[in-house]
């Protein structure tokens, strides 16, 4: 463990690299006196990274990028982006003599008769999936855990932007193999575009030159998905990383563990050591994963064709969301005003869907704004010490979860034996009060984890041994927490709801009042943490 | 995916926001039924003698009768007639038996939204003879004559009818999927050649009638090919996860991928501590 404080602190680092006679060491130093690499290795392997579970999943969102990139290249060689016709004429039986576009065929000849071609297009895709399903999980973890605040905010819209590239990947490289079910996904697409008012049209056909789906939209989606998103990605995490660096990780609090320093392992060479192992460990099971487990089988789509649409057609997860919006909108909110169709059963799931991603990215600012909090914070919170925001958490996740449960509504049916109605009924019903229910539960047992916690902190654990005193009565024995514990269960931020009070001019303006009602509503219940004075009291006694 | 696909075809009517498209679609397929009906009516039963070969041979009318009388008569009637309880069964001939009763759908069980499959509770033979007897009241399509049935098909041809003419409530793979109110399209792993060949030109239940026009009976045998490579040939990719698609793929790579990874992690740090 070392402790990075933030004030000049020596090191010895890499200071006998000069005598070093062996030769990586001679080859390290011919580097060194050309590019002065040693100081930025230097600063960059005293950095300090915590170790908790929870602050590797970015680290997994990395790896699978890595992967993404490594096994995509692989597929580059022999994709080709072209929705010109032509008859398949590979070695897999059931699509001999099949017409096809050439993007169709070149993905069927890396399946079947490019050697190990399958086996990177599974790994690819897998790991598409797992690169999404990790951002969001990390992005839950920096959500719940308060690690979004003061200064790391702008990072926190980072990752938010790179989510929403990884979905804007994760789909471009969906539709890219021209299979029925790309196909079918682009047209929902197309649909969605077409329902917005106006210029809908006008966008679908630009998008896809001409009428859906034309012979463009591939080769289009093709240069986004290798060459514009990835590059935006990448600057992206570079961005996200460096801000990482200059604001340094947070950290849960512990003994010794301050707003100020940061406690963990150095990068150089032990965190670096166990990274390099983890992405071994990331990469290795996806590797199981896409040799054992097929994903996406083109072979059984077949070509696309406008007409028929297979049961079962769903969009990958994490696009789940949109597609069960569209599906939950009830029959009947198309109208038409003269000659025009107003789609509201597509411009209101868009209109939700962007309100949701809206507030997901300026969350951080608007908590800033609610506690008036300008300090910085490097304490990543328990969840349970920030009720609200965690109930909001949950709220928003139980909304999101009805959406994406919508998208699979009609295998949820087949499966658990329901109509497929009474599945979108129930999902409706989740999305509209699972929200107030979910926020409510939330806060009342985060409430309840803190009073826990507060007669842990006061009392000790109850042993559950009883004990007669000489007096006759009985008492259960507390074992005390030791120091170390004690500080992990005491030691967190009580904010207050803010007081109304006019500003310098006297004056008390709507937006002040709208902050004190919010506010109100974010900590009018609260359990506030140990005081010292509380402390000793019950340790007297 | 496929709601807000304005070509959508699948008969989830609730899902669409259309009311109207879709009561102009009902009553154009009405209409096309009608004209198709009677169509069918006058090539149908010419259609049906060819397929209808001598495949019962042997069959015995009387035990047919017999069985009909004690299993199920009391819903379809002792002259076939129908009831209540159920449809009549003149003219729907000894495929629409055979595949009733020897995928064990008839007889009827308690009141589920649809027939369902089930373990059969006739031998073969008296299939044949429950078949022979409705036959022999009425004629209708026949039970398939064993050339269309071998599996030897153009596997490709029959794919691509599958994606075009079934897909669309079987899925691609044949792996079922979800009608409207609470009625789905089984799997169709492990049905049999001649229960596929008898599906098709009988339509069961919300199934429709593909019959010798739509798809002849050699693109039947291609159609029942594909469904049998289908099941003689493992995924190339490794397991198929049922072939449910992106759903069963994104719950996978949660439970599965992310769920070991985080287990990894957090054995990773309990370790340095
Ligand atoms: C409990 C009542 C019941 C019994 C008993 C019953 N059926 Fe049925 N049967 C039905 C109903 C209801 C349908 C219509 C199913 C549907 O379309 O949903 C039907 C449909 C059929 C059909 C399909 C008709 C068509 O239009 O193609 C056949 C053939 C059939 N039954 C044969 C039999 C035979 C043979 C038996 C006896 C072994 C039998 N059923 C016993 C109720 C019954
Ligand atoms: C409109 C939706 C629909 C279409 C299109 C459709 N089916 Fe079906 N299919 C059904 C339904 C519903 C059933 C279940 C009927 C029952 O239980 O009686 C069924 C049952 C079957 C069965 C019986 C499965 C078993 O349990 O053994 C077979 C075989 C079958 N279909 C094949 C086909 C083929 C081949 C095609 C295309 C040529 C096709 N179906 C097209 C809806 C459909
Ligand atoms: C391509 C996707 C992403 C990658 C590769 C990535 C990578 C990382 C890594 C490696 C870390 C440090 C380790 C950790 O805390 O887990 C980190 C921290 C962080 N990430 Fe991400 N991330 C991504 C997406 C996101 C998203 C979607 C968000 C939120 C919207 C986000 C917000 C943050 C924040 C605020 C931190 C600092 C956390 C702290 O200091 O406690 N990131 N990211």
């Amino acid at each position: 463990m070392t402790i990075d404080t933030q004030g000049p602190v020596t090191t010895t680092h890499g200071q006998e690299r000069a005598e070093d006679a062996s030769v990586v060491g001679r080859m390290a130093n011919y580097l060194d006196e050309r590019t002065s690499l040693s100081g930025a290795v230097k600063f960059l392997g005293r950095k300090i990274f915590p170790d908790h579970w929870s602050f590797m999943l970015g680290e997994v969102a990395l790896y699978s990028f890595v992967v993404i990139l490594l096994s995509g290249t692989f597929l580059t060689f022999f994709f080709q982006a072209s929705m010109s016709e032509v008859q398949y004429d590979g070695s897999y039986i059931p699509m001999k003599g099949v017409e096809m576009s050439a993007a169709l065929q070149s993905t069927l000849n890396i399946s079947f008769d490019v050697r190990g071609g399958l086996l990177i297009r599974q790994v690819h895709y897998w790991a598409a999936l797992l690169f999404v399903a990790s951002i969001g999980l990390h992005m839950l973890r920096v959500f719940f855990t308060g690690a979004f605040r003061k200064p790391r905010e702008l990072n926190w819209v980072v990752g938010f932007l790179l989510f929403v590239m990884a979905m804007a990947e994760g789909f471009t490289g969906y539709s890219l193999p021209d299979d029925l079910l790309s196909g079918n996904g682009l047209r929902i697409i197309d649909g969605m575009v077409k329902g917005l008012p106006v210029v809908g049209t006008w966008i679908s056909y630009l998008l896809f030159g001409g009428e859906f789906p034309g012979t463009d939209i591939v080769g289009r989606l093709y240069t986004l998905h290798i060459l514009l998103l990835p590059a935006i990605v990448v600057a992206l995490i570079g961005i996200h990383m460096v801000l990482l660096i200059i604001n340094k990780h947070t950290q849960f609090a512990g003994p010794g563990r301050t707003n100020d320093n940061v406690v963990g392992v150095p990068i150089m060479p032990v965190f670096a050591a166990k990274a390099g192992g983890f992405f071994f460990i990331v990469f290795g099971v996806l590797m199981l994963v896409a040799a054992t487990v097929t994903i996406n089988p083109i072979w059984n789509y077949g070509p696309y064709d406008p007409s028929p649409v297979s049961a079962g057609t769903q969009p990958d997860w994490y696009i789940g969301f949109a597609d069960g919006a569209l599906r939950l909108v009830p029959p009947g909110w198309e109208f038409l005003i003269g000659p025009y169709t107003v789609s509201m059963n597509i411009i209101v799931p868009v209109l939700a869907l962007l309100v949701l991603l809206g507030a997901v990215a300026a969350y951080p600012f608007f908590e800033a704004w609610v506690t008036g909090d300008r300090r910085e914070h490097h304490i990543a919170d328990r969840p349970r010490n920030a009720p609200t925001r965690t109930a909001i958490g949950a709220a928003g996740l139980t909304f999101y979860a009805a959406l994406w449960a919508a998208a699979s509504s009609d295998i949820v049916a087949t499966h658990f034996r329901l109509s497929i109605e009474s599945v979108i009924h129930l999902c409706q019903a989740l999305l509209i009060a699972g929200p107030f229910v979910a926020f409510f539960v939330t806060k009342r047992v985060c409430l309840a984890l803190q009073k826990k916690d507060r007669e842990i902190a006061l009392h000790g654990f109850e042993s559950g041994r009883i004990v007669r005193l000489p007096g006759g009565e009985y008492i259960e024995v507390h074992q005390p927490l030791s120091e170390y514990e004690r500080w992990r269960l005491v030691s967190y931020e009580d904010y207050q709801p803010i007081m109304l009070r006019p500003d310098r001019r006297g004056r008390i303006t709507a937006g002040m009042r709208a902050r004190a009602r919010v506010s109100n509503w974010f900590f009018e219940d609260r359990i506030s943490p140990v005081s010292r004075p509380e402390l000793e009291a019950s340790q007297h006694h | 995916m496929v709601i807000a696909s304005p070509r959508r075809r699948r008969p989830r009517s609730t899902r669409t926001g259309r009311r109207s498209t879709l009561a102009s679609a009902a009553l154009l397929l009405i209409g096309l039924l009608a004209t198709g009906g009677a169509y069918a009516a006058f090539t149908g039963a010419a259609a049906a003698d060819s397929s209808a070969s001598a495949s019962i041979r042997g069959a015995n009318i009387t035990d047919g009768q017999k069985l009909f009388a004690a299993n199920c008569a009391t819903c379809h009637g002792m002259a076939l007639q129908g009831s209540k309880a159920g449809p009549t069964l003149i003219g729907v001939g000894a495929a629409s038996v055979d595949f009733q009763v020897g995928t064990g759908r008839m007889p009827l069980a308690a009141n589920s939204p649809q027939g369902e499959k089930k373990p059969r509770q006739f031998t073969d033979a008296q299939v044949k003879n429950l078949a022979a007897y409705v036959a022999s009241v009425s004629p209708g399509p026949g039970i398939p004559a064993g050339k269309y049935l071998t599996g030897n098909g153009n596997v490709a041809k029959g794919a691509e009818l599958f994606r075009i003419n079934c897909a669309m409530c079987h899925n691609v793979a044949g792996a079922g999927g979800a009608l409207t109110q609470g009625k789905y399209a089984p799997s169709l792993k492990g049905s049999t050649a001649a229960h596929i060949y008898e599906a098709m030109v009988t339509g069961p239940q919300n199934m429709p009638v593909f019959n010798d026009q739509n798809i002849s009976p050699e693109d039947k045998a291609n159609v029942i090919s594909y469904l049998q490579y289908l099941d003689n040939n493992a995924s190339p990719g490794g397991l198929d996860l049922g072939n449910l698609g992106p759903v069963s793929e994104g719950l996978f790579v949660w439970i599965f991928a992310l769920g070991s990874i985080v287990g990894i992690t957090v054995w990773l740090t309990a370790k340095s501590n």
